[in-house]
């Protein structure tokens, strides 16, 4: 199949710049980028439904969300992949790699098959497994890796449960350090932060609810660090959202190990005192932040230090949510709202799109050994179209998700997917 | 005479002038519970339901005083016995009062934002009697009238909060309340019993109780929390006496005519010496018991005329 979009803004990470011009999708791929909106081509072999005039719109590579929660097995009325691919693909995401902190837990390649057939039936965009590092990733006995890596596993986690005992840690990370495996880690000190439903500081005393510090990221950091140093490892934290956690990053990068960290959508668009009364749909994990935090991993994905930006999907249904807020679950769901939200980051000039899009799609798919995430020749025509400056209120009940849980009901953003493919196949255009 | 609130979830919310109605009316309670007739009739028809989900003796018994003297049908629900147990969710156990009709509720809660939470879910009027480390709205309000008849004023006053604030809502309370009438608020503990980000509140901090203590007006002793305690907040019962324990030497270095306070129930020989406790000159602690009826009358005195008005309000507006 061919498909011609002309007159597009073309978002291009690698090269940093976004230009006017068109894409010519064949075969699944990127056959062709043009300098020129308009291309003098012969596009007699492009029927007319398969060409798509942008209006100067904006094309880049589709997401690549790495930490998305998928309820099966287990929950499935949270979520699907059938629900969860609508959604992804509603939301410009065209690769989901999925965490294993399901019930039971992904831990054996009996599971993960189970799971990667579900996804390839249901989900209309490309799936990829994490497995546990762990057996129920409990932490004292590490999982099969080698015959998951086979199955299928693109990385290892035991999701936010950290790995307490040092010694099977660095055992399983030497073991995966053999395998080539990529491994996941939470940085938070697993004492510290137990319990924790907010960040210390005045707004969580004034509400009285159980805290963290923010330097238990750091400390969790710095353990995974020299846990990396001794053992080779490769090694990527799913989220940084400290300032005191960026000095240990950049140092592990500057000695040339090999790190990489995450950030959600959520600490960079909140605040600890987004959660104001009690709302529970602003309670994530780790907890929301104080603003110069913020801020300053904003900061962070601008220079490169921290290199991937994630939904973090976790869908949680209206009864763990509607709890107080210490006994209700952490998490949000983000596939649909990812882009939309990170759009504030534009508009406020805190971030350019060719950023946004090196964190939301280089950076993962590279960092996965994936081919997408480039808007060039020969890349995987994994791409969204979308209008950066489309005003919308978000209505949560509208959300394509099982689960509704986002903190940005009757939010007012700017930012509109007009249309996702997913290997050169339309699989969501906006009406 | 103005106050606004639907519910009594917090001081947080409160505005000065609200504060002082609530106290004034109080005073005018206080007086007339010392007399031989103490019931009025003004909550006569309205149903006032106490639900605790924590363990409570004192508080539930002034708030079913309060309500009683003042002509309502109080009902008292033993939450933990009850279908709480049974794993039904705080939301389902509030649609299921607020279908009997009750016009007020008082809760407590173990969980910081818990009355909060179900007050959006009811149609009759809230009252917190404390919620997890967050607020417990009309202990500091009882404080504040026992101060003010003690002292004769409440503002520019110099208070010390001494204990275990971490783990107090009654501290957190009285910290916003002393705060709004501009007084000036000492806090006096060790460190592993401060709460976080306590130098924004706008108070000074003091871990050595005689620097704490120096020339204040008021001393208010907070029940060191053992059921709370994790283990290690503080080496031993012991040490903490010898150096938080509320003494006859410690007070010396207050002013002369300074008051004791104490929510109660004591822990006697550990934050507070027993005789100090009882010494009538001193101690304003039965006093403060005697007032929380008081308040209590009068807060829910206030939000059921407010509830009042807003059903006549939407009566009309039927009508019409």
């Amino acid at each position: 199949m061919t498909i011609l979009i002309t007159n597009a803004r073309l978002v291009d990470p690698e090269a940093s710049e976004v230009t006017l011009g068109a894409v010519l999708i064949r075969n699944g791929v990127i056959a062709e980028v043009f300098d020129t909106p308009t291309p003098e081509i012969s596009t007699d072999n492009v029927p007319s439904e398969n060409r798509r005039d942008a209006g100067g719109k904006y094309l880049a590579p589709g997401i690549v969300d790495i930490g998305v929660k998928i309820c099966e097995p287990g929950e499935r009325h949270k979520e699907s992949y059938g629900s969860a691919g609508q959604a992804a693909a509603a939301g410009g995401v065209t690769t989901i790699v999925t965490r294993p902190d399901t019930t039971p837990a992904i831990d054996t390649p009996e599971t993960l098959e189970f799971v990667r057939r579900r996804a390839n039936e249901a989900a209309p965009v490309h799936v990829l497994p994490m497995a546990a590092l762990t057996k129920g990733r409990d932490g004292r006995e590490m999982t099969e890796i080698g015959f998951l890596m086979d199955a299928g596993a693109v990385a290892f986690t035991d999701c936010d449960r950290v790995v307490r005992d040092t010694k099977v840690l660095s055992r399983a990370m030497t073991y995966a350090r053999a395998l080539g495996a990529l491994i996941v880690g939470h940085p938070q000190e697993p004492n510290l932060s137990a319990g924790a439903a907010t960040t210390s500081g005045k707004f969580a005393s004034l509400r009285g609810l159980p805290s963290v510090t923010p330097m238990a990221e750091r400390m969790g950091l710095d353990r995974d660090i020299a846990m990396v140093e001794m053992t080779g490892v490769r090694y990527h934290a799913d989220q940084i959202t400290t300032t005191r956690a960026l000095p240990a990053l950049e140092r592990a990068k500057r000695n040339g190990f090999d790190v990489t960290a995450g950030v959600s959508m959520h600490h960079l668009t909140l605040n600890e005192y987004d959660v104001a009364d009690y709302r529970t749909f602003f309670k994530v994990k780790p907890p929301l932040r104080a603003e110069d935090d913020r801020q300053a991993v904003v900061e962070a994905v601008k220079s490169g230090l921290i290199d991937v930006i994630g939904s973090f999907h976790t869908p949680q249904d209206e009864e763990s949510k509607r709890l107080p807020f210490e006994e209700a679950a952490s998490g949000a769901v983000g596939l649909e709202t990812m882009l939309p939200v990170l759009m504030r980051l534009y508009h406020s000039g805190d971030l350019d799109l060719p950023t946004l899009f090196r964190a939301l799609s280089l950076n993962p798919a590279k960092r996965m050994g994936l081919e997408c995430g480039r808007l060039t020749k020969g890349a995987p025509a994994d791409l969204v179209l979308f209008d950066p400056d489309k005003p919308i209120v978000l209505d949560r009940f509208k959300l394509l998700s099982k689960s509704k849980n986002t903190p940005f009901d009757g939010a007012r953003l700017q930012g509109k997917v007009l249309e996702t493919f997913v290997s050169g196949t339309s699989v969501y255009r906006s009406t | 005479m103005r106050f606004d609130q639907r519910h009594l979830l917090g001081i947080e919310p409160l505005r000065p002038d609200e504060i002082t109605t609530l106290l004034d009316l109080s005073d005018q309670y206080a007086d007339r519970n010392r007399k031989r007739t103490p019931s009025t009739d003004v909550l006569a028809g309205m149903t006032q339901i106490n639900m605790f989900f924590e363990n409570s003796t004192r508080t539930q018994a002034s708030f079913e005083l309060a309500g009683k003297r003042l002509g309502a049908d109080v009902m008292n629900m033993a939450m933990q016995a009850s279908s709480v147990k049974k794993g039904e969710t705080l939301i389902d156990t509030a649609l299921t009062l607020n279908a009997m009709h009750p016009d007020l509720l008082v809760v407590r809660h173990p969980h910081s934002g818990a009355v909060d939470l179900l007050s959006q879910k009811v149609n009759c009027a809230v009252l917190n009697a404390g919620d997890g480390k967050h607020e417990h709205p009309t202990q500091a309000l009882l404080d504040a009238l026992t101060i003010r008849r003690a002292k004769g004023r409440l503002h520019r006053l110099s208070i010390a909060i001494c204990g275990d604030i971490s783990h107090s809502r009654v501290a957190r309370s009285n910290i916003l309340l002393l705060g709004k009438m501009e007084n000036r608020v000492r806090l006096v503990g060790p460190p592993t019993l401060m709460p976080s980000g306590i130098g924004e509140f706008g108070v000074e901090v003091f871990e050595d109780m005689r620097e704490g203590l120096k020339d204040v007006d008021v001393v208010m002793m907070l029940r060191l929390q053992k059921e709370r305690m994790d283990g290690g907040f503080i080496p031993s019962e012991r040490e903490y006496y010898h150096r938080y324990g509320l003494d006859a030497e410690k007070l010396s270095h207050a002013k002369e005519d300074a008051i004791i306070m104490h929510p109660g129930p004591m822990n006697r020989g550990v934050e507070i010496d027993g005789t100090l406790a009882d010494d009538i000159n001193r101690s304003v602690i039965q006093e403060q018991v005697e007032m929380g009826v008081a308040v209590r009358m009068a807060a829910m005195d206030l939000l059921a005329r407010s509830l009042r008005e807003r059903r006549e309000a939407q009566t009309e507006s039927v009508m019409v």
